[in-house]
């Protein structure tokens, strides 16, 4: 099967055994009201951002779980802080927080790695 | 001889009432309201089969005629006193009723809709509960207010379940099928009708609730859009604009509907509530009767000769509720003959 190896291009699909949990763990650890998520969809459909840009925020944390980290910080520039996410909840979710947090630690890397 | 109280004139309270008669025990039944059957006589027709509601509340009302039953409608029950080894049942009106025995069988309230005012119920005009629906189905039309036949209509799943922001925190079970039932009983009204369901997740737990989805589905063409309500507003012509994201396809989106059917969860009853703040009996986070254990206990409280049976322990379907209310005859008649 080797030969076919090639098929499994990156991001095509999310391969569990290799993922980048690192930045995931840290927000969990500063906001752990992350963790019960069901994906339900209310942030987003009140999100400022989101209703005028392309910004999904609960599609951003979901893909922070499954280590597609690579475009979280360019997005999250979208966000306004305005805390509505959170205000619609129905998990009582800190969903500022995680943004914040995510910035926080996206930065925190940055800097370590200069 | 010993005496035998039923508290609450549901499904359950009556299912109680009729196999204790049957085994020649007298039973007093303390109803609040001025007629017997509980939230099912506000229905139309039971899920999973559309059977008639009205049909199966008839099949108790010659329990009414039984010599051996002592009948107590406007009959609110205040509290039980607990001190004496013969209960004593306590009514807002002062009257007392002692008993040996006593069945809790109180039932649920559906969730007052209006604590969720980002969803404009009292607010704007075509914002419905499923509880009005129901109302509609027996009195056969579906209007809005202004006299409209509703062209496009959306059932908003878990109104007042499975949410923090109300204090809710459980999923009421039957809210899932309840609006499936719904969205083919009003096509069966309105053929022409567009009509979409909102869920979080479709919970389908029964053995026929899945069939029923794929009737929703295949012969009455309902649609299914996996988002929770975030908010609901009212246009200028009053009809509801919805406001969801879509989540399958992670897009917010947006639908102007004629009318929305918020589907309210069931609530522990305020006769149960009421032991959240003071002592007498169990209840659990969510208010509802805590049986001693959710097995093979889930009849009794830890007090001796207090039963439970029905939606008093939590949202039930009526089978279940009758199922239920069947164990706990069996369990007053251990006792009864224990002692
Ligand atoms: C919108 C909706 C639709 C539903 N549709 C279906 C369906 O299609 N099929 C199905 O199987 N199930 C359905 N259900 C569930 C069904 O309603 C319950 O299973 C059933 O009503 C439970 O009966 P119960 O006797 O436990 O409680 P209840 O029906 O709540 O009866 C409790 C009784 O106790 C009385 N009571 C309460 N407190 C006191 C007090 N302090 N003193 C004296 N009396 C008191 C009340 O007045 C009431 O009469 C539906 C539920 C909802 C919310
Ligand atoms: S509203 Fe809360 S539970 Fe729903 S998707 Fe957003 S963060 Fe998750
Ligand atoms: S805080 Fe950010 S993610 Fe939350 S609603 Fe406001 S813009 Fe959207
Ligand atoms: S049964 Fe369905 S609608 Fe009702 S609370 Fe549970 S998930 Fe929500």
């Amino acid at each position: 099967m080797g030969d076919l190896d090639f098929i499994k291009v990156k991001h095509l699909h999310i391969d569990y055994d290799i993922l980048d949990l690192d930045l995931l763990n840290k927000v969990l650890q500063e906001e752990t009201s992350f963790q019960w998520c069901i994906s339900c969809g209310c942030c987003t459909a009140s999100c400022s951002a989101g209703n005028h840009t392309t910004f999904n925020v609960r599609r951003i944390s979901l893909l922070l779980r499954r280590g597609e980290i690579e475009s979280l910080e360019k997005e999250l520039e979208k966000c306004m802080l305005c805390g509505k996410c959170t205000l619609v909840c129905p998990r009582d979710i800190q969903l500022r927080n995680v943004v914040m947090s995510i910035k926080k630690n996206i930065l925190k890397y940055k800097m370590s790695s200069l | 001889m010993k005496k035998i109280a039923v508290i609450g004139g549901g499904v359950a309270g009556l299912e109680v009432s009729k196999q204790l008669l049957e085994a020649n025990i007298p039973v007093t039944l303390i109803e609040q309201s001025s007629k017997i059957g509980g939230n099912i006589k506000n229905y139309a027709y039971l899920f999973p089969d559309f059977y008639n509601a009205e049909e199966l509340l008839n099949s108790y009302h010659y329990l009414i005629t039984d010599p051996n039953l002592q009948l107590l409608l406007n009959t609110e029950v205040a509290k039980i006193d607990f001190s004496k080894k013969t209960y004593n049942i306590l009514t807002k009106d002062g009257i007392s009723v002692p008993a040996d025995a006593i069945v809790i069988a109180t039932g649920y309230n559906t969730f007052d809709a209006r604590l969720k005012e980002e969803f404009g119920y009292g607010i704007y005009e075509n914002v419905i509960t499923s509880v009005q629906l129901e109302q509609m189905f027996k009195n056969k039309e579906i209007k809005t207010p202004s006299g409209k036949i509703p062209e496009r209509i959306g059932f908003i799943h878990c109104v007042g379940s499975r949410d923090a922001k109300v204090g809710n925190t459980y999923c009421s079970r039957l809210c899932c099928v309840t609006a499936i039932k719904q969205a083919i009983e009003t096509k069966k009204f309105l053929p022409s009708a567009e009509i979409f369901c909102f869920y979080i997740d479709l919970r389908m737990y029964g053995l026929l609730f899945e069939d029923l989805y794929l009737s929703a589905q295949r012969d009455y063409n309902i649609q299914f859009v996996r988002g929770r309500l975030s908010e609901a507003s009212e246009m200028l012509d009053k009809r509801i604009l919805i406001k969801v994201e879509d989540t399958l396809i992670g897009k917010p989106l947006q639908m102007s509907a004629d009318m929305i059917v918020l589907m309210v969860g069931m609530e522990a009853s305020d006769f149960s509530k009421q032991f959240k703040y003071h002592n007498g009996l169990e209840v659990n986070e969510h208010g509802f009767f805590n049986p001693i254990n959710p097995h093979n206990l889930r009849n009794l409280t830890s007090k001796d000769g207090i039963f439970l049976a029905g939606t008093a322990i939590g949202p039930m379907s009526v089978g279940e509720t009758l199922d239920h209310a069947r164990g706990t005859a069996l369990s007053v008649l251990s006792f009864i003959n224990a002692n």
